[in-house]
């Protein structure tokens, strides 16, 4: 449902007295509301019955949004109608209306699902209110199911490029077992030794991808599963220093830290690791041989900044924005040749979130980015 | 059965599958020119001769297979172009060579579907050369 467009209200009477069917027509025929809080205007599209078994039957033929409802009908009583349109996959809301109005009749309605009761006999303006009551709810019912169908569209989405970037490596396994197979006597020592190392390789990444969706998914578990305690970050920093410097030395990339003294954090360590983890790992990843990275911490009562700079290949300014979505890599001439999942931004955000904080990126193609993530203490 | 004095520009993005495509074309006999991304691909095209061009789509820039197959046509219309893609199972997007408008626009000869088998690769590799 677009916001501001015309909603249109397919409403089913259910009455006997042609008196009352025509006074609810005269009050609905000229009656368009609008709700106020979602700018859309309603109309009223209006079908009538008199009896039991032609509503059943109208029920079956057709879709409706909202019923009135007489309890007294000649063939029955309108309780059967709500017995009826409680198994509907989509059941309109229904209103009873009654002169037999009793406290034993309301709440059986309202066990079955009525919506609202209007006692008769009722004034227009009460109609009018009962009315614009059940078509807020119907609008809002209908929000909270599309925002639930969207979830499962972005789930299903996620789902089937995860399934792609598994067997993206599996496939290229694959294929050189295919050649090594056929035997290594026509191999050259070369074609052989790279063909190992880059499965080898997939198989890294490919690791990384499913620790980096374990990372993901604990994150999004929610509240229950975090760990939370006073942890000192200047000690998480250099031990994922220390864990990363293998990677940086064979590039001959310098890790630098600065921090001028012990800085604690109440919060899950982990989710701290994951962020150092996954920013210094990009900055290497991205940087030139020879390259430098510089990690500060920034420390106030109120928040903790982290800002990670490479020397490196920089960003794009049109690939910025959706940098931090699930799976987007920015694939150019310059990272070809690099791996990764992903994920590592999106994580870093989402952790990011939870303290109430955010991630930023400033880039110079060719000459660097810093990635600064504010923590604020408040809510670890 | 053999390729020899053959040139073949291989273009893919996915540095294994070009590794791969290329031994198995060496294997018959080719010369493999390879490319893995637009610009060394167009810098080959402007550079060197060759006499069959077997093309990945390339996702990752949308239209580099179509723009590279253009490119080579515009050269040389003699030079047989297939185009390779992942793209129908992935994004659901579908091309086919059934039209003469569609081969038109798409300007190449055959089109094959990832993941292409090493017989599938020869058997196209002798079609047309």
């Amino acid at each position: 449902m677009m916001d501001g467009e015309e909603l249109k209200i397919r409403v089913l009477v259910v009455e006997d007295e042609e008196a009352m069917a025509t006074a609810i027509r005269r009050t609905l025929q000229n009656f368009s509301s609008t709700l106020e809080s979602l700018k859309r205007q309603i109309s009223f599209e209006l079908s009538y019955q008199t009896t039991l078994k032609e509503s059943l039957e109208a029920l079956d033929h057709k879709e409706y949004d909202l019923i009135l409802l007489d309890y007294k009908l000649p063939d029955g009583n309108g309780i059967e109608i709500l017995n009826k349109i409680k198994d509907l996959s989509d059941p309109p809301i229904a209103i009873m209306m009654t002169a037999y109005a009793n406290y034993e009749t309301a709440v059986m309605a309202t066990k079955l699902g009525a919506f609202d009761f209007l006692p008769k006999p009722f004034s227009v303006e009460e109609l009018r209110m009962a009315i614009k009551k059940a078509t807020n709810h119907l609008v809002l019912i209908r929000q909270a199911r599309s925002f639930e169908e969207e979830k499962k569209k972005i789930r299903f989405n996620f789902i089937s490029i995860l399934s792609h970037e598994l067997k993206a490596p599996l496939g290229a396994i694959e294929g050189y077992l295919n050649i090594l197979e056929r035997g290594t006597e026509k191999l050259s020592k070369d074609d052989y030794d790279k063909m190992i190392s880059r499965s080898k390789e997939r198989l890294l990444g490919m690791r990384k991808l499913i620790l980096d969706l374990l990372d993901l998914t604990r994150i999004e578990s929610g509240e229950k599963r975090r760990n939370l305690t006073t942890m000192n970050v200047t000690t998480i920093l250099s031990d994922v220093i220390e864990l990363l410097q293998l990677d940086a030395d064979k590039r001959k990339i310098k890790i630098e830290s600065a921090s001028a003294k012990e800085i604690s954090l109440f919060g899950d360590t982990l989710e701290i690791q994951i962020i150092l983890t996954n920013l210094i790992s990009n900055a290497i990843k991205y940087n030139r041989e020879g390259g430098k990275v510089t990690v500060s911490l920034n420390d106030s009562s109120e928040k903790l900044k982290i800002a990670v700079t490479d020397t490196g290949i920089g960003i794009e300014k049109d690939d910025l924005g959706r940098l931090f979505n699930e799976f987007v890599r920015i694939k150019n001439e310059e990272t070809v040749h690099i791996l990764g999942s992903g994920l590592g931004l999106s994580t870093v955000k989402k952790i990011a979130h939870l303290y109430k904080g955010d991630v930023k990126v400033l880039s110079t193609v060719g000459v660097g980015s810093t990635f600064e993530v504010e923590l604020y203490k408040d809510c670890g | 059965m053999s390729l020899k004095d053959k040139k073949i520009l291989l273009v893919d993005d996915d540095h294994d599958y070009l590794f791969q495509q290329r031994f198995y074309l060496e294997e018959l006999g080719a010369t493999v020119l390879s490319a893995q991304t637009k610009k060394e691909a167009k810098e080959r095209i402007e550079n060197e001769d060759f006499d069959l061009a077997i093309v990945d789509l390339m996702m990752e820039e949308m239209d580099a297979g179509v723009v590279l197959a253009h490119t080579i046509k515009k050269k040389n219309p003699l030079i047989p172009v297939v185009m390779v893609t992942g793209v129908s199972t992935q994004s659901k997007i579908h091309f086919d060579l059934q039209t003469k408008g569609e081969r038109r626009w798409m300007q190449v000869d055959n089109l094959l579907s990832k993941p292409v088998r090493s017989e599938q690769l020869k058997e196209i590799a002798l079609r047309y050369l």
